[in-house]
């Protein structure tokens, strides 16, 4: 990928390109759970998706507004709302429809789990001040989204005949995007030279024993992690789930790039 | 995971929930919340009751664990203070030496 590198000259580049590989993830995450307001099984349950959802879009939008500082955007606005499907960075895994609530719950329990790892490493190792003092608030929130969906995944998985088919169900179809977490590529591998981010294999065999141990606890198999796993999302090869959610979360902005909150 | 009991009830227990505003202060009841069990229920409350920084820390108690006073005791209960006017602080007129000292 020399095409990248000669992009990415200076450590503001690399800076920029976490900032928004960080901030995709967390805002197409926020948007699929937001999906469930109005909609989720209990009106306590409904509630605790609509919070999570606010929290990973409010993730989103202080990693935006940072980039859009070093970038000298007017505002967050331009990278969620006008730019297109290969321009966003996100994992798969954030895009996927949102399923039932067992689905909901195993990409929640998966990604906050990797998050809960990932951010504890960056806290160590970020200089840049800015960025590390956002990481750090962020991380009180990601330990209570990692304790509500593990807490689901053991009441699920060890639930009734159903909720346990579900609960696999899930986790099986869910397992062939969980790749792309641990994916250092050659932007990632420059991050890590600046200590904008940090080798994931690091943590890999903790999460695993977390995520593994979590299985097991709630009577699931674990998947195998050897299977063929899905990549290119972080270089704008996404499903085509991508487009229709943009779609709907960009309309409103693009159709009225002017119009204000009264 | 649902609790169903003979009446065919399908949802969730209730839950009372009380906070504690800061520290060394008396816990409040907020309200109730439905949950499967005790884990779900303190997740729950702070969910519907703690998102604005409303307190430090929470309590959940099965509603069904609470014993209240009835209606009808309100007579007995709460009538015997009305004409006893000395029983309340406010009866006793504190002396002027005392109040400078506030």
């Amino acid at each position: 990928m020399s095409t990248t590198n000669t992009l990415l000259q200076t450590k503001q580049d690399v800076l920029v390109e976490v900032l928004l590989r960080l901030a995709d993830d967390r805002l197409i995450h926020g948007h699929r759970l937001s999906e469930w307001t109005g909609h989720g099984p209990e009106l306590e349950e409904d509630l605790a998706l609509a919070n999570v959802a606010l929290d990973m879009i409010g993730h989103a939008s202080s990693l935006y507004g940072y980039a859009a500082e070093l970038e000298g955007k007017k505002d967050e606005d331009h990278y969620a709302y006008f730019r297109d499907d290969r321009d966003f960075k996100n994992i798969a895994l954030m895009e996927l429809p949102r399923g039932d609530f067992a689905f909901t719950i195993a990409r929640q329990f998966l990604f906050s789990t990797f998050s809960y790892f990932l951010y504890q490493k960056l806290i160590e190792t970020v200089e840049d001040e800015q960025l590390n003092g956002m990481l750090q608030k962020h991380l009180k929130e990601i330990k209570y989204h990692l304790r509500h969906s593990r807490e689901w995944v053991l009441r699920l998985g060890d639930g009734t005949e159903e909720s346990h088919h579900r609960m696999q169900d899930a986790f099986d179809e869910i397992w062939m995007y969980t790749g792309e977490m641990f994916e250092v590529d050659e932007i990632f591998q420059e991050a890590i030279k600046h200590n904008l981010y940090v080798d994931v294999s690091q943590f890999e065999d903790d999460w695993k024993d977390l995520v593994n141990s979590t299985l097991e606890e709630a009577t699931l198999s674990v998947p195998d992690y050897d299977q063929y796993m899905f990549t290119g999302s972080r270089h704008g090869h996404h499903t085509e789930h991508l487009g229709p959610l943009l779609a709907q979360m960009q309309f409103l902005r693009r159709s009225y790039p002017d119009a204000e909150w009264k | 995971m649902t609790n169903k009991s003979e009446s065919g009830n399908t949802e969730w227990p209730l839950w009372e929930v009380f906070y504690q505003p800061k520290d060394g202060k008396p816990f409040e009841h907020a309200g109730n919340v439905h949950a499967p069990d005790a884990e779900m229920a303190l997740q729950n409350a702070r969910d519907t009751y703690a998102r604005r920084n409303e307190g430090i820390s929470i309590w959940v108690v099965p509603s069904d664990q609470i014993t209240a006073s009835t209606p009808e005791d309100q007579g007995p209960f709460f009538d015997p203070a009305n004409d006893k006017p000395y029983r309340h602080p406010q009866f006793y007129s504190v002396p002027r030496a005392v109040k400078k000292r506030k």
